[in-house]
């Protein structure tokens, strides 16, 4: 970018958030800003979310619309939609899974709920095939067990033991996303292409896992 | 405003904002005294405005029939002997619809209008007159506003006023509509549980998670929220805005009514008056039972019989457990959201007059564990008031004037998610419940048809899957789109949750940079015009402090006697009385001062009297005297310049007229 932002009433050059100006503290009417640059951040995977609540918790003192009940109609504006913002960005920040999908949408990539199973049946991964459809034959029996009023125990067990299953999967799924987190973080271009696309794999993976585990609660709790 | 109400204004320094608890039972009014909030109270020296409104509607046929209105403590009474007329709960009613409220209806005695369309505004029917449940909130509002500006002397005109966390848009919209009608600029919505922490965070410099269990009159909240550092953020709240004290009211009746019918073959159900008298009776025998282990009912029924019945504890809260046990699931759902176990909560305030029930301070103790971990509830400040404190150190805050508040900063939630109506009558949700506010989403819209020029978008809230199952929160018509093919608009909407927890709605047409106009149809609510037409007359003359305005005027008639009665010894006219007469006037004249200042409208108009009275030979001397001295030259006029005072009309010692 050759042009920076100046702050409108001292005219000082926007450092850190765009949102609030560093040297005299007016609060700034925003543009459109990524989460990461509305926290003055960079946009890395790995993130250090005590310092950025601390940073949360700075930024929403000085922008608060209740810190501007006595400011002019237009300074009022501008704290409501910058505060919009700082919570919108905080609340995805701070949750890695959230993080991760918003930053690889910031690059591109299209991922998240509303692609998933685009143009095709949603398709389980393929190193599980064999297990989940035992676990759908399970979840259909148990279902018209329930319907008959009838109990199986050993039915029952077979399930848990099936959700403990998918559990464990789920978290050698995110403790894989943290890996591919910090490498894309560090490489260059090639590494982060394929990084980004492992990536929006893993979240395919762990979307379907977490259906499956809900799946699963559902028919137990009944 | 008049000339002595400016001066008193420019007297007075800065505005003060207060803040306000506008209450299902009780409402207050309070502010910041320094390092403290304090409550302000009502004329009768009571810190509890009772949130009943009575209407007196006058004869159609008189020159301007305007209602009387009388609120609180006084419309009380109006509740048992013109019960058509009084309405209480009122709160109840706000941003709701028929559907919501018909179990209800059949116990309130007030009716409501006839011709009530799905998703209309409620109006309740008194006499020949409508008024939405805004209106009714108006009246006790612009209450609270009057004893403020009695209370300093001078003009309030802004305030903080607290809704259960729970509210949705709507009845977040009624309340800030009451406001305007009352002539209140409403700062800031702020919740109840919220404010009620705010209370007691100011006690220490607290740090750590706390929960507010909070059941009112009518609405219970449950939040959950971490201090740090000045910081109050709430985690995640939940709660039923229709259950707290006025189910176990309702609970109470219907069981005696029962009773009574199988006992002594009476139906009172027919009879409003009946029924308010029994309410009553139950309401009390209810607060009876949070400290005794019997309470009594004792009322006379319509046709001589009496109907006795002692209520024992244990009886009482198995009748009631099952309202109490609605607590619970959001108590659970609250701690789910918040991603906490109960004994992660480290002390736990209760709020609201239903708290005191020992059965609740019971259920609260097992939900979070709490004497199991050796922990105790926080009541030391009054369950009562602890809203209403909160709001006025809220208040503070956004006032900026004082630097006990200038570090504190509440950052409340969103408590229901915030839906679009797709295709299929489902529903996409943009906004998550318990997202910190302010909080916005946006999204994107196209046309379906070629050259359509409006775009409809429904918002609901709520958690399930179809619209038909959420609460329709308005409907957003979006208008001058640039006629284009079908599918080629691309309209940007931008979903705005601002710090009141309302919602704002803006759209644009990106190709052609348009700003869409949207009118917008609330659900259950009032237009801005609407609103425009509803504000209350401040000049209403026909309104609640009636008494206040003639106590006002019995001490002006009081001042303009006694300062004539002053004068009296310099005229030449004294001399003709005797001294009996001298005495008897200064005898009445020393009682008349005694009692002006703080005696009652009685007493203040008897003295007068007397005292009028007492100088009545002394004033017709003192006309013949002048009348003489007119023949000898002097005028009326001249004879009152002597005097020192303007004896044109009225005489000062014409006799006082009473109205």
């Amino acid at each position: 970018m050759s042009e920076f932002p100046h702050c409108w009433s001292c005219h000082t050059i926007l450092v850190s958030s765009p949102l609030l100006c560093s040297n005299c503290g007016k609060v700034q009417p925003v543009a459109e800003t990524d989460y990461f640059h509305a926290f003055g951040l960079e946009r890395k995977l790995v993130l250090d979310t005590a310092a950025l609540e601390k940073e949360f918790h700075r930024l929403s003192r000085r922008l608060h619309p209740d810190r501007f009940a006595r400011a002019t109609p237009e300074e009022q504006q501008w704290s409501l939609a910058a505060t919009a913002l700082l919570n919108d960005a905080y609340r995805t920040l701070r949750d890695p899974l959230q993080r991760t999908e918003y930053l690889l949408k910031l690059e591109g990539l299209e991922i998240g709920e509303e692609h998933a199973g685009k143009g095709k049946t949603r398709q389980p991964p393929a190193d599980l095939l064999e297990e989940v459809f035992d676990l759908n034959m399970q979840l259909e029996e148990m279902r018209m067990n329930q319907k008959m009023g009838e109990d199986d125990p050993s039915l029952h067990t077979d399930l848990i033991n099936a959700r403990t299953r998918f559990e464990s999967l789920l978290a050698e799924v995110d403790t894989d996303l943290t890996a591919k987190g910090a490498e894309w973080d560090k490489g260059d271009a090639a590494v982060r292409d394929q990084a980004a696309k492992s990536m929006a794999a893993l979240l395919d993976r762990r979307r379907y896992l977490r259906n499956l585990v809900r799946d699963v609660n559902e028919v137990l709790t009944v | 405003m008049s000339m002595s109400e400016e001066i008193l204004n420019q007297r007075a320094g800065t505005e003060r904002i207060v803040g306000i608890d506008l209450g299902t039972t009780n409402s207050l009014v309070a502010y910041m005294e320094g390092d403290k909030p304090v409550v302000i109270p009502g004329v009768d020296g009571s810190n509890l405005v009772p949130s009943i409104v009575a209407l007196d509607i006058p004869d159609p046929a008189a020159d301007n029939p305007r209602p009387t209105v009388t609120v609180g403590n006084s419309a009380r009474r109006a509740l048992i002997e013109n019960p058509e007329r009084a309405v209480y709960s009122v709160k109840r009613l706000m941003g709701r619809g028929l559907e919501d409220v018909q179990d209800e209806l059949k116990l309130f005695p007030f009716r409501l209008a006839d011709d009530i369309e799905p998703g209309e505004v409620l109006r309740i029917r008194l006499g020949d007159k409508h008024f939405t449940p805004s209106e009714i909130s108006a009246y006790i509002l612009r209450q609270l506003k009057r004893n403020a500006e009695r209370y300093f002397g001078s003009e309030v005109t802004k305030a903080v006023i607290t809704v259960p966390a729970y509210f949705n848009d709507a009845q977040r919209q009624a309340t800030r509509d009451a406001g305007r009608m009352a002539g209140l600029d409403v700062l800031r919505l702020v919740n109840e549980p919220t404010a009620a922490a705010l209370a007691y965070g100011l006690d220490r410099a607290k740090e750590g998670i706390i929960a507010v269990y909070d059941l009112g009159g009518g609405t219970f909240d449950i939040s959950i929220l971490k201090l740090n550092d000045g910081i109050f953020e709430v985690i995640a709240t939940n709660g039923d805005t229709h259950l707290g004290g006025d189910d176990i009211d309702n609970l109470l009746l219907a069981v005696a009514l029962d009773e009574i019918r199988n006992e002594h073959n009476i139906d009172l159900r027919q009879q409003s008056d009946a029924i308010q008298a029994l309410r009553k009776a139950v309401i009390e025998a209810k607060i009876t039972l949070s400290s005794e282990p019997a309470a009594k009912l004792d009322i006379e029924l319509p046709d001589g019989d009496r109907y006795q019945r002692e209520i024992p504890r244990e009886v009482y809260e198995q009748l009631i457990q099952p309202v109490l046990a609605r607590t619970a699931g959001p108590c659970k759902q609250a701690l789910a959201d918040a991603g906490i176990t109960p004994d992660q909560i480290e002390e736990l305030v209760l709020v609201g007059g239903s708290t005191r029930i020992p059965a609740v301070t019971k259920l609260v103790d097992e939900i979070f564990q709490l004497s199991a971990r050796g922990k105790k509830p926080h009541t030391e400040l009054n369950p009562d008031e602890v809203v209403a404190l909160g709001a006025a150190v809220q208040a503070s805050i956004l006032a900026g004037s004082s630097t006990t508040t200038e570090e504190l900063l509440l950052l409340d939630v969103t408590p229901l998610s915030l839906g679009i109506e797709a295709l299929g009558g489902v529903v996409a949700k943009i906004i998550q419940r318990n997202s910190t506010i302010p909080a916005s989403a946006t999204e994107h819209f196209t046309t379906g048809v070629d050259g359509q020029t409006n775009v409809a978008i429904h918002v609901l809230q709520g958690e399930r899957e179809l619209a038909a199952d959420c609460r329709s929160l308005a409907r957003f018509d979006l208008k001058g789109i640039p006629p284009m093919q079908a599918g080629l608009p691309r309209i940007e909407v931008k979903f705005l949750i601002d710090a009141n927890g309302i919602l704002q709605v803006t759209a644009r047409e990106q190709r052609s940079g348009l700003q869409s106009q949207i009118e917008v149809k609330p659900t259950y609510g009032l237009t801005d015009e609407q609103v425009e037409t509803m504000i209350l007359d401040s000049f209403d003359h026909a309104e609640t402090d009636f008494e206040a305005r003639q106590l006002i005027e019995a001490r002006l008639e009081a001042d303009t006697i006694l300062s004539a009665v002053e004068k009296a010894p310099a005229s030449p006219a004294w001399q003709l009385i005797s001294d009996e007469e001298k005495a008897a006037i200064e005898a009445a004249r020393l009682h008349l001062e005694a009692v002006k200042p703080s005696g009652t409208l009685e007493t203040i108009r008897k003295a007068t009297t007397a005292l009028d009275q007492a100088t009545r030979n002394f004033a017709e001397k003192m006309m013949e005297a002048a009348v003489s001295g007119a023949m000898r030259g002097k005028t009326m006029q001249t004879a009152s310049e002597d005097l020192g005072d303007d004896v044109n009309a009225p005489h000062p010692f014409a006799p006082a007229e009473f109205k």
